[in-house]
């Protein structure tokens, strides 16, 4: 059933695929955590955009990521705008992403008492530097579990990106498998990958929360 | 110049939808002259501060510091609402504490003095550390400079406050009830502190308060408010010793037997 040369044989392939899962993981988190970062920020300094952008943000909730990322990488290029697939497909992950992001970053915003708002004006300090200064470090600290748990969601589903045949894990292990005709060690390899990265990453948020706690004695 | 009033309300009506909660307030603050708003709970009296520190707009009439509108700017000879830039200039002037303090939580009161000062008016961070340390010690916190809000007493974090706020050298000081979040036993050192930057700056004050002590002993003028417009004004001996209105005894004679 097991057979722990091929696996082993495997192994180096699967690692270098894990590579770009992580990279994807990452370069998709950024997308997502600075640009729902900027689409709360629009939304609270323009008091118009609110509502398009909640249309924006329930548009993107409401539909599946798969479809996202086909729409990115196939439909783009009708309209002139060709991306590769790990392109295509990082972006989409991030956008999708960012959206849930904006969400938890406004809740983050709604809890900041408005007297901290009021004794800015007070200071008489330029908005930015109320955001910049006082209020983002005040918001990223509680909301970094919620935060942490998008990162974690967001890196069990790029094996999504397989759909548009970007070499990431899945997709690498799907080749070997019908190469091989062999899927249980692939397919248990990468599925053990997932594990220990998502429960190194949720013990690493935890230790980030701890020291962000620390920080900011309240 | 100088004969200007430090602050003018002309006329200015304050409107939440239905309720007018100003109507055509008129009030000249000299420079240098220490007011008290007194009043019934919802006569306004926040609102007035608010007001003045642009933290509400106004629907009627024009509020003026120094000469000079704030709520407006002058185009072409006709006074048009005022856009950010000016806002900005004209608030330079005035600072204000809050009855719930408003310290930034995240920052050590050493911090929250110097914040603005350094982005605001670009003092070099030496500077702006000295002046607040200077600061500091006047309200006497010369040992909690590197504490945070959390880790002091209220009567502390008001304290910060007033430390914070004049960092920005304002012209104009507003307290609203700064002691009305306080246990009692911490009223009489925050009181202390305004009392001694009323000697020693040369601010103009403008306090909404319910400490009549105070108020009689402190200012220079006490007005009481009364639905949204001054019912009777005068200085303390008058107003507390023999208020000409019946609403004015009304309410004097409620606080004192509320003790
Ligand atoms: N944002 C708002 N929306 C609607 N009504 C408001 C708002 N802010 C204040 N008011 C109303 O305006 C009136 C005056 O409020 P204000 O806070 O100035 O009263 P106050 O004299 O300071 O009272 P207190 O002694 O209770 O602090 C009240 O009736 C209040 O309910
Ligand atoms: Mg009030």
């Amino acid at each position: 059933m097991w057979d722990w040369s091929f696996a082993l044989e495997i192994l180096p392939t699967l690692a270098s695929a894990a590579i770009i899962t992580i990279e994807a993981t990452l370069i998709g988190f950024v997308i997502a955590a600075l640009l729902g970062l900027a689409l709360a920020l629009v939304r609270i300094a323009i008091p118009w955009t609110a509502w398009p952008i909640s249309v924006l943000v329930e548009l993107i909730r409401s539909t599946p990521l798969l479809i996202q990322i086909f729409f990115l990488y196939f439909v783009f290029p009708k309209f002139g705008v060709v991306l590769d697939a790990f392109t295509a497909g990082v972006i989409a992950i991030g956008l999708h992403y960012a959206a849930y992001c904006s969400e938890v970053y406004r809740a983050g915003f709604d809890n900041i008492p408005r007297g901290q708002w009021e004794a800015s004006i007070a200071l008489n300090l330029p908005q930015w530097a109320t955001f910049r200064d006082i209020i983002i470090p005040q918001v990223i600290p509680p909301i970094v579990p919620a935060l942490g748990n998008y990162l974690v969601a967001l890196f069990k589903e790029t094996p999504l990106l397989s759909a548009i045949a970007v070499l990431e894990l899945m997709q690498t292990a799907k080749i070997i498998g019908s190469d091989t005709f062999r899927y249980t060690e692939p397919m248990t390899l990468v599925g053990l990958f997932f594990l220990v990265m998502s429960l190194v990453s949720a013990a690493l948020i935890r230790i980030l929360e701890r020291l962000l706690n620390r920080r900011t004695p309240r | 110049m100088t004969d200007q009033p430090m602050v003018r309300f002309d006329n200015v009506s304050k409107r939440y939808g239905a309720l007018t909660v100003l109507d055509g307030l008129s009030l000249d603050i000299a420079r240098g002259e220490k007011v008290s708003i007194i009043g019934p709970s919802g006569s306004g009296k926040t609102t007035v501060l608010r007001m003045l520190m642009t933290l509400e707009t106004i629907n009627d009439g024009v509020i003026w510091v120094e000469g000079e509108p704030l709520t407006h700017m002058d185009k072409g000879g006709k006074l048009v609402p005022a856009n950010l830039g000016h806002i900005r200039r004209v608030r330079a002037k005035i600072g204000m504490v809050f009855q719930s303090f408003n310290l930034f939580p995240h920052m050590s009161a050493m911090a929250n003095c110097i914040e603005a000062p350094m982005t605001v008016l670009g003092m070099k961070r030496a500077d702006a550390e000295a002046r607040a340390a200077e600061l500091l010690d006047m309200v006497g916190l010369s040992q909690k400079k590197a504490h945070y809000p959390s880790q002091l007493s209220g009567g502390q974090q008001q304290r910060v406050a007033i430390a914070r706020a004049l960092a920005m050298r304002p012209k104009i000081m507003l307290f609203d009830e700064v002691t009305s979040a306080l246990d009692p036993e911490l009223v009489g050192e925050v009181l202390q502190v305004i009392r001694q930057i009323g000697r020693e700056h040369d601010l103009t004050m403008l306090m909404v308060t319910h400490q009549m002590g105070f108020a009689k002993e402190f200012s220079d003028r006490v007005c009481f408010f009364y639905q949204g417009k001054i019912c009777e004004q005068g200085p303390p001996s008058e107003l507390f010793g023999a208020p000409k209105n019946e609403r004015t005894r009304q309410f004097l004679r409620a606080v004192l037997e509320a003790g």
